[in-house]
């Protein structure tokens, strides 16, 4: 039997050429499918948000959402400022970050710069394993022995408070902060590093003169997801912090963030299409614009600071 | 005068043992050329220098580099690697600047020896920038990131950085080999001018380097020193047949 060609599979018509071609067009389909998928979700949230929202500021004027100090949407004379909430999110954000970005850059620096590779097999697991813990039972946590502890040396803290929340919340995104920083800083070249010790400086001083400003795109990037992850964090605050919406800054206090506030009314027995469940999208879609935010921060720092080395 | 001395140094990474007692004398304000096939140990010899082989696993030192004048053996296990590269400079086979300024690249060897002062900083970055012959082409753009020099220019920047903390030895690590011609050519008169005031030793795989810069050479082979002898004796009467063989090109 006479062997075929090389010339006739070459040649464009052939039957296994033409498979080939439409088996690459049905991938590109179906990857760009995959793509896209997320994108509709996300324009599918934002769409519910602000249609949910619109009425809601037919009811409430926008000046007042900005300024009013209360927010008691279920009280008989309902008030909609939107600043208490926000003051409870941001308190609770700041205090976690306080924990979690120095604790997550120094672990950080431990793992990438100074431990070995066996201390660092051992420890990385141990680290991660703190993000696979369920939020309830940080929540309970923060609850149950955070609040006792701190209690003892300021015994007028009340059982709710914001501080014990924040803390927790910190402990819960140190893995996070601290897996991608060191990522970012294990990605600086080796080179880099022997220029640094060539000249006669410490590991300390290359870790920090050279290594991290070197990988601050990918710590920055680090950090943001640190900040949108404790923008979003429910159940901690939501067991621990009191659900009250107070406007103070006081971390002793109990207070309430936008996500408590979502779950607690959600939970509830609202009318559909009222004032008070429309509230629940308008705090939604003010995280919302608020994580956003920060994302948008961060891609502009990573891009400030995206170093050619 | 000696600067420098290599005594029956032995080194191995893990099992295999990459020099084997090798001894040579590093002469003051001299250039010394290590040449050698590929895999010779003329690298691993040269980061023995200054302790490099320190930052990784599964480095053994035996032997002793005594450094003159006060000849202290700068591989004994006493000696912090740090102390040593406060003394010996090193200048890396590819461009590696730091991701920051020109001035801040100059100025980063004195600033981790914690000098602060912004007078004697400014002062100490012109003057190495001027040694490493650069400091015509960036004094009007120090603030500017390294990273936009050629290659040639981070490679003299590497320079000024490592001359910038006055070093007593400067290794060199085949320098030129990411560089094209002209690039190299700058660099070579600037080695041949350094030796005037700092004592040299350059890993080159180009011979013709090594035959122009270098008042010593040292020919290694599979871990030896085959061969150690003044430049242009070695490379016109060498004693040995295959550093013979090895400069006339037969391999290698």
């Amino acid at each position: 039997m006479a062997r075929p060609k090389l010339a006739e599979f070459t040649s464009a018509n052939h039957p296994v050429r033409r498979i080939r071609r439409i088996k690459e067009l049905l991938i590109e389909a179906v990857l760009f499918a995959a793509a896209a998928s997320s994108v509709f979700v996300t324009l599918g949230i934002v769409y519910i948000l602000v249609s949910e929202s619109l009425p809601f500021f037919a009811h409430v004027s926008f000046t007042e959402f900005l300024t009013e100090r209360e927010w008691t949407p279920l009280f008989a004379e309902p008030k909609y400022g939107i600043l208490p909430l926000l003051c409870g999110t941001f308190l609770t954000t700041v205090i976690a970050l306080l924990l979690a970005i120095p604790l997550g850059t120094i672990i950080a620096t431990y793992l990438s710069e100074y431990a070995n590779a066996r201390a660092r097999e051992i420890l990385k697991p141990i680290l991660e394993l703190l993000a696979a813990v369920p939020t309830v039972v940080y929540g309970y946590f923060a609850l149950l022995f955070v609040t006792p502890l701190l209690q003892k040396i300021m015994p007028n803290l009340p059982g709710f408070n914001v501080l014990a929340a924040g803390l927790v919340i910190g402990v819960m995104i140190i893995p996070y902060v601290s897996s991608l920083t060191e990522d970012a800083m294990r990605a600086v070249p080796g080179y880099l590093r022997e220029a640094s010790y060539a000249v006669g400086a410490s590991r300390m001083q290359t870790a920090f003169r050279v290594v991290i400003p070197a990988a601050f795109s990918g710590i920055s990037s680090a950090y943001i997801l640190g900040i949108s992850r404790a923008l979003g964090e429910t159940m901690v605050v939501a067991i621990a912090a009191g659900m009250q919406p107070n406007l103070t800054l006081n971390p002793t206090e109990p207070a309430a963030t936008i996500t408590a506030f979502i779950v607690q009314v959600s939970l509830g027995d609202l009318p559909h299409g009222s004032v008070g469940y429309q509230s629940i999208y308008v705090a939604g879609l003010t995280l919302l614009i608020l994580t956003l935010t920060f994302n948008v921060i961060g891609f502009a720092l990573r891009k400030r600071f995206r170093e050619v080395y | 005068m000696v600067k420098a001395e290599v005594k029956n140094l032995n080194f191995s990474y893990g099992e295999k043992q990459v020099l084997k007692n090798v001894s040579m004398p590093i002469y003051d304000n001299k250039i010394t050329a290590l040449i050698g096939p590929s895999g010779c140990g003329k690298t691993t010899l040269l980061r023995c220098f200054n302790r490099m082989h320190d930052l990784y696993k599964g480095a053994k030192y035996d032997g002793q580099i005594l450094l003159h004048p006060d000849e202290v053996n700068i591989l004994a296990r006493d000696i912090d690697p740090m102390e040593v590269r406060m003394r010996i400079g090193m200048v890396f086979q590819k461009p590696n600047p730091f991701p920051k300024s020109i001035y801040e690249n100059v100025v980063y060897g004195l600033k981790v020896r914690g000098i602060k002062r912004r007078s004697f900083l400014q002062e100490r970055c012109e003057q190495s920038l001027q040694a490493a012959g650069l400091w015509g082409e960036v004094k009007d753009r120090l603030n500017s990131g390294a990273q936009m020099l050629s290659g040639g220019q981070q490679q003299r920047l590497c320079i000024a950085r490592a001359l910038a903390v006055e070093p007593e030895l400067l290794l060199l690590d085949e320098p030129t080999s990411a560089l094209d011609p002209i690039s190299t050519s700058h660099i070579e008169d600037l080695i041949v001018d350094l030796k005037k005031t700092v004592t040299i030793v350059i890993v080159t795989h180009n011979l013709h380097q090594a035959a122009r810069v270098s008042d010593r050479t040292a020919f290694m082979y599979l871990g030896d020193l085959i061969e150690f002898d003044e430049t242009s004796k070695m490379f016109t009467t060498p004693s040995d047949k295959r550093t013979e063989n090895y400069i006339t090109g037969r391999f290698g």
